[in-house]
């Protein structure tokens, strides 16, 4: 079971709320967040995702010197390959591969400050016949987030489905 | 603010426009703020000649994160307990996004209200791009 350390800053939560377009103050205005319920700045309901920038085995991240998949002189720089044990979810360097749902569920407000323990086991996996893409091969990927105190903030279940072709846009 | 199950009903529904004609701009600043830096989202070169689809389009995570914003306005802060989504249709360049959220049932568990809401996303063509679920903590 893989396991890693994702520490949380406020202007980690803030770009995070940025890019996902949303203006609340209570993830970047510290003064006006001590106003509300939770008392301070908190993360958004999807900032968990932003654990992939700690993650050892992210995939999609690129390696500083080594070669990468994204368009350079060539449409990609490296050669698909199939998933290697270790990387998470199922979302591998294969672009067959995308998010098919994701479940979050909330036990505690991440802040800022914390240093959340992630650790991440395989689900359930299943198969079923397309209606867009061919064959589906679906796989979970169950991840908890735990802070210092050891506390569990929050579970999340990524779905994974790996396609036979491009999904077609009709 | 927080919303109160005396004043809920089953049925009611909040809806806010979550994306306006989304840029690659914004889905190349999710990529960075989430680490996913997935090419056939940010690389129109890889996602037309390695990945055979017409373009880029936007992380389903980003949808979910724009949808999560009209949760939030609606339940309040740190009031969502649980938030599901399913990526039905992609999301591309240029798309506007209208959230929906549609309450299912209100309980009362030991005292603490929740409510289950349905939640759906669409295109400007009403086309459903996320369809997933969400339950928060109410006040009576």
């Amino acid at each position: 079971m893989a396991e890693y350390q994702f520490p949380v800053d406020a202007s980690q939560i803030m770009l995070f709320a940025r890019s996902v377009g949303d203006k609340n103050p209570i993830y970047h205005d510290a003064a006006y967040a001590k106003t509300t319920e939770p008392g301070g700045i908190i993360a958004p309901p999807t900032f968990v995702q932003a654990s992939a920038q700690y993650d050892p085995n992210f995939p999609l991240r690129p390696r500083i010197g080594e070669p990468w998949f994204g368009s350079g002189r060539e449409p990609t720089g490296i050669k698909a390959k199939p998933k290697t044990e270790g990387e998470t979810g199922g979302i591998g360097q294969s672009s067959r591969v995308l998010h098919a749902e994701q479940k979050y569920q909330y036990h505690k407000p991440i802040r800022p400050g914390d240093v959340l323990t992630v650790t991440t086991r395989p689900g359930r996996r299943w198969e079923k016949a397309g209606r867009r893409g061919g064959a589906l091969k679906f796989s979970e990927a169950i991840t908890e987030f735990r802070n210092q105190d050891g506390e569990l903030v929050v579970t999340s279940t990524m779905v994974g489905v790996e396609t036979g072709q491009a999904v077609s846009q009709n | 603010m927080s919303l109160r199950a005396s004043q809920l009903n089953i049925g009611d529904t909040h809806s806010e426009q979550v994306a306006t004609n989304l840029s690659r701009t914004q889905i190349v600043q999710y990529a960075g703020a989430s680490g996913d830096y997935m090419p056939l989202h940010t690389d129109e070169i890889y996602a037309r000649e390695i990945a055979g689809y017409p373009g880029v389009f936007a992380h389903g995570m980003l949808s979910m994160g724009a949808t999560g914003t009209m949760l939030t306005n609606w339940v309040g802060d740190g009031r969502l307990t649980e938030y599901s989504a399913r990526f039905t249709r992609q999301v591309w360049p240029g798309d506007d996004l209208i959230a929906t959220a549609k309450v299912m049932a209100l309980d009362n568990i030991e005292g603490q209200h929740f409510v289950q809401l349905d939640v759906v996303t669409v295109n400007q063509d009403g086309q459903e791009v996320i369809s997933g679920q969400a339950t928060a903590r109410i006040d009576p």
